[in-house]
This record gives C-alpha cells, structure tokens and sequence, in this order.
C-alpha cells in the first residue's frame, strides 16, 4: 500500500509574491501531472493550486525521499531555486494529510472559513487528475471522502450560510427583504471601492441591472460599463430612486444626500413598494432618521460591521463543530486504510505457502519412485489440506 | 372508531406541531419535512373523520361548536398543505400548526353526541353556506400567521438583529406575497359565504338580512377585509400595515365564529352549541 504524502504551502506560510511564483495555471495542469507521475517513487498524484494555496498530494511507496523530491518538481516546473520558497512548504505523511484534505475541503482552512469555493476548486483539481488518471485507489478513495465530508459539514453546521463581509452582508439583508433578486434593480451612488465590492456581490447574488450615478459624469459611465449596466446623471437622483429596490451610496458630500422628508414622499409615490439603503459613506449620505420610513430599511457602514462580527463569532462556534466531523472521518479512512494494508500482507502469505508446499511436494515425490497414480494423488490432496488451514 | 381516530388524529398533528416548532429553533430541513408528513397524515386521518361523521349524522358536520371547530381547524391544515406546494415557506409551518392544533384540541374537548338536526338547517345551503364561509376563514388564519412572521422579521430587520431568528424566518417580500395571496383568495370566498347565507336565510327566515348578531359581525370582518383589500390595491399599501390588518381581521373572523355564538343570543345560535 502506498502512503499518503502532502506537499504544499498556503497563505499562513507564503506571501503572495511566492504563491504566484509556484502556481500551476490551469491550461497546463495536464503537462504537470504527467511531470509530478514522473518523480520517482510517485505512484498517484494530484495538483490544487487556488490563489491562497498550492498543494501537492501524492500517494508513493516511499515518503521520505518523495518529499524532497516533490520539493525539486515544484521548483523545476516553475524554474526557481528551491531555496527560495524551501521553507515555507509543509510537508505531511499519512493520517496529517487526511486530516488537512479535509479540513481543506470543509473551508476549516481557508482564509474566510466557511467560504464556499474552494470545495468547487478540489472539485476541479480532482476531476482533472482523474481524467489524466494520475490518480489511484488511495487518493480517489481520499477525495471522494474529502468531498462527502464538506457536504456533510456545510448540511450539518451552519458553517457555510453566514455573511462574514460587509459586503455580502448588505446582499444577505438585501434577500431577507426582498426574497428573490432576480427582479430587482441597484442604484449606486458615488463610486467608491466600498460600493463597487458591494456592486458586484448584488451582481454575483442575482441581481437584474445595476444604475450607477455620480455628480462626475465620465466616472458613473465608466462604472455603469464595468456592471453592464445604466448610468444616470445625478440631477436625475429622484426619479432613478423611484425605480430602483436598493441603494448603494458612498459619496464623499459632507452632508446628508437624502432626508427623511423627500424619502417619505419618494415612498408613496413607490406605492410603498420597499426600499433598502445601503450607505456606505463616511461621513454617511443618508439621515439616520430615513429607517423609522414605513418600507424603508437603511444600513450605515457601522450596521453592516456589527452584523458581520456577529456572524463571524457564530461562525467559529460552527467550526468547532465542523472540526468534531472531521475528525470522527480521519478516523474512518485511517481504519479503511489500515484494512487495504492487510490484504497484499495476506495474499503474499497464500502465495509463499503454496511456493513452500509445491517444493516439498516434488521433493517428496521424487524420493519415493514407483507410487501409483493413486497414491501420488493420495500425497497431493493431503499437502493441498494445509492450504484449507491456512485459508480458515 | 369516530373517537379513536379523533386519537389518532391528535397525536398526528401533535408530532407535527412539535416538529415543526423544533425546525424553528433548530433550522434543520428534515424537521420540517417530517412536520409536513405528519400533519399530511394527520390531515388525511381528518378526512375520514368528517367523512364518518356526515355518514352517521347525515348532514355537513358543521352544526354544533365541537364539529364547526373540527372543520375549521381541517380547513386551516389543508390550506397550508396546499400553500406549502406554491411558497415553500416550511416556517409559517411553525405558526401555523399551533393554531390548527389548539382548534383541534378545543374540538376533541367538546361533546361529541349527534343531536337531531334543527328543522330551519335541514337544507341544501348548510353545506354551501359553511363551507364557503370556513374556507375563507382559513384562509384568513393562515394570512394572520403570515402577518404575525412578517411583523416580527419587519421588526428584527429595522431594529437590526438580523441573528439567528430573523435568519429562519422568511422574506418580507415572501410574507407580504401569501398577505395578499390570501386575501385575493379569501375575500371571494368570504363575500360567498355572506351571500349563500343571505339567500338561504330569505328561504329559511323569510328575509335576506335581520341584524341578527352573526350577521352585523360578519359584515363588520367583510368591512375590514374589504378596506384592507382596497388599500392595497388603490394606495398601495403593503407590508407593516397589512399585516397589521390581517391580525385584526383574524381577531374579527374569530369573534364572529366563537364570540356570537358563545357570548350572544341570535338566530345562528343553535341548540347544541356549548354543552
């Protein structure tokens, strides 16, 4: 049976100028597994590159000496000293590497725990091995676990469904009040980073069009083109208002953009359909006073940083949980694992046996010439009778 | 058999209310789908309640309060069945499994005897008559739970406690939607229990109106039904006060089912109401 190996650094062990150094690129992942299939002593292996980690995993009859050399392929494939990144890498054997696959794959180890690509990246990284069948019984074994065990945790604890971001945070709010997105429209005021991020979370969770306005013409068109969508001269705030559901607003006014009164009236002529202000500004651009409007919802910055801290806390409780699931699953592949170690050891027992009865059977035959048939078979189904033993 | 399966129906509906209340605190899909078998099985162990009691008493079984709270806690179950099919909003199963559950109990209380139907009932119109009127009653239940959620999330969103609980609840948009949903079901069926009963009243009693107390309660729920239903299409309203008027409406919907009968004396009040 082939051992487990790991060789990887992520973004607790390297900075970004090394991780982008040593990622494999998608297009030529094919070339690299066929190059890692050609270290010696690598009998399976598998390649995850994402932004916050690259990681090798390999199944190999000998762990020790493939570690380093797996070092050496990394450095060979993207032609720089070893030295260079030597000491950022980890390097795991056997039950470590269950361990950290599946905590990878449950988002216990991501930058933001609980995100929900990274299950989507091994997902693809496993495919890709797959078809290149670089992959065996051990590592296929390991990552279709990996991937039934982030199921089991994202069903389980509410590790994935928690808004950690402001941004995802105003768009989680966004579907609490409107339900679906699909039929709602977003009009960002001003064009700060903060509202673009915030933009294209909207955009991300389903949003129909994004209206941009900004008192300098050029920058709302440019923005409105990166969202595919309609920018609006700022005199036409008003009207644009009675058409969109939500507000993202950060612009640099030093007071209030929106009151109270003109949001009252803009709210009845919306037949109170609601309305959700999202101001990110600071200073804010929109009266405090605008969320006691019947309809209306309005969120500063400060709102949507409690909400996420407060989901982040939840969060870690849920990854404790997470990390009890994880752990009750290396314990079931290290049993698996343990069980396919005992069947080669069986089989060459069988095989040695029935060498040592062959040998001695045609030893004995020859020191006793003239047997009948009868007899010689009589010797045969004797000796064969140990082999019953052995196989009981 | 009639109160075995009363038995059985019971328990059915209470395992479910208790499942879909633990959904509420847990958040765990299956919680609610088991809370929708259970009370899928409770309902059809419903069925065939009703179904022995029209056999043996021979008429719609709505005539005394123990067997007109049976059938409006029937209505009211199968109305969320259905709707669960068109929102699959599993939490109104929490509000509205209680009040279902509590109507049933109230049911199981009462007496059951089968007394001999009084004369002026004996006719078509009761099963039409009533009939109508329950299912926009239900309908009306299940738009006072939708209200109540939708005041309680409208107040986690304002005040900003959007935690766990406001987690579980449904949307805004998805609540205000089965709010005017019910209405735009209930109100005709409302206004057709209202009619069948003028018409048969002009058979039974000779006129089609006689202030008689069922009938000024039920004009004053259709009043504000009706008031709730034009605000909503002509100025819009939505939301908060909606909700809002489907609960006072409910409260009107129940003091003109249980209030007349049990507090005032009237026309609709039958021999056999309270025992």
């Amino acid at each position: 049976m082939n051992d487990l190996l790991l060789v990887g650094l992520n973004y607790r062990t390297a900075p970004l100028e090394i991780r982008e150094k040593i990622s494999f690129s998608e297009k030529g992942l094919d070339q690299y597994l066929h190059a890692l299939q050609q270290v010696s002593g690598v009998n399976e292996g598998m390649i995850l590159s994402t932004c916050n980690r690259v990681e090798i995993y390999a199944a190999t009859a000998n762990p020790e000496e493939s570690g380093g050399k797996i070092k050496d392929f990394i450095a060979r494939q993207h032609h720089v000293p070893s030295k260079s990144f030597g000491d950022m890498l980890y390097v795991l054997h056997g039950k470590d590497v269950v361990r950290h696959v599946l905590r990878v794959a449950s988002s216990l180890d991501s930058m933001v725990v609980g995100e929900p690509q990274i299950l989507g990246q091994i997902k693809e990284a496993y495919q890709t091995a797959h078809s290149n069948r670089t992959t065996g019984l051990v590592l296929n074994k390991l990552m279709r676990t990996a991937l039934s065990v982030a199921k089991k945790v994202r069903s389980e604890t509410s590790i994935g469904n928690r808004a950690v971001s402001v941004s995802f945070v105003a768009v989680e709010l966004a579907k609490r009040i409107f339900g679906d997105l699909a039929e709602r429209e977003v009009l960002i005021v001003g064009a700060g980073e903060m509202c673009e991020l915030a933009g294209q979370h909207l955009v991300r969770g389903g949003i129909r069009k994004v209206l941009v306005t900004n008192r300098t013409w050029e920058r709302a068109i440019e923005l409105a083109e990166r969202f595919h969508g309609e920018a609006v001269p700022f005199t036409d705030l008003s009207s644009a208002l009675l058409r969109v559901d939500i507000v993202l607003s950060s612009t640099g006014s030093p007071d209030f953009i929106l009151r109270k009164k003109e949001v009252g009236t803009i709210i009845k002529t919306r037949k109170n359909r609601p309305l959700f202000f999202i101001d990110v500004a600071v200073p804010r651009d929109i009266d405090p006073r605008v969320n006691t409007v019947d309809n209306v919802y309005l969120y500063d910055i400060d709102d949507l940083q409690e909400v996420a801290e407060a989901n982040l806390k939840g969060r870690q409780q849920e990854a404790q949980k997470a990390e009890a699931i994880v752990s009750v699953e290396v314990e079931k592949f290290c049993r698996w694992s343990q069980s396919q170690n005992v069947i080669p050891v069986i089989v060459s027992l069988k095989d040695r046996f029935e060498g040592i009865r062959e040998k001695e059977l045609q030893k004995t035959l020859a020191a006793l010439p003239g047997l009948s048939d009868k007899e010689k078979n009589a010797l045969e189904n004797l000796t064969a009778a140990s082999k019953r033993f052995k196989e009981e | 058999m009639y109160v075995a399966f009363f038995k059985i129906t019971l328990i059915f509906y209470l395992l479910g209310t208790i499942s879909y209340l633990l959904f509420l605190v847990f958040s765990k899909p299956t919680l609610a789908r088991v809370g929708r078998y259970l009370v899928g099985l409770g309902f059809l162990s419903h069925c065939l309640i009703l179904s022995m009691r029209y056999v043996q008493a021979g008429h719609t079984p709505v005539v005394n309060l123990h067997e007109s709270l049976s059938f409006f806690s029937w209505a009211v179950v199968g109305f969320f069945l259905l709707l669960r099919y068109r929102y699959q909003v599993d939490v109104l199963g929490a509000f509205v499994t209680p009040l279902a559950l509590l109507l049933f109990i109230w049911a199981a209380v009462l007496p059951k005897e089968i007394f001999p139907l009084h004369p002026t009932l004996k006719s078509y119109w009761l099963p039409i008559h009533v009939t109508f009127a329950f299912l926009g009653n239900a309908i009306f239940a299940i738009a006072f739970c939708s209200g109540v959620i939708y005041l309680m999330q409208e107040y986690l969103v304002k005040s900003k406690r959007v935690g766990a609980l406001s987690r579980r609840l449904p949307s805004l948009d998805a609540l205000d939607g089965i709010n005017a949903r019910s209405l735009t079901i209930g109100f005709p069926l409302m206004t057709l229990g209202i009619l069948t009963g003028a018409v048969w009243a002009d058979y039974a009693w000779g006129a089609y109106w006689s202030w008689d107390p069922k009938e000024t309660w039920s004009l004053i729920t259709w009043l504000i039904y009706a008031a709730l239903l034009h605000q909503r299409l002509m100025v819009g309203w939505r939301g908060k006060k909606a909700a809002i008027m489907a609960i006072v409406g409910f409260g009107a919907v129940l003091f003109t089912f249980l209030g007349v009968n049990l507090l005032m004396e009237g026309l609709h009040s039958y021999s056999q109401w309270v025992k």
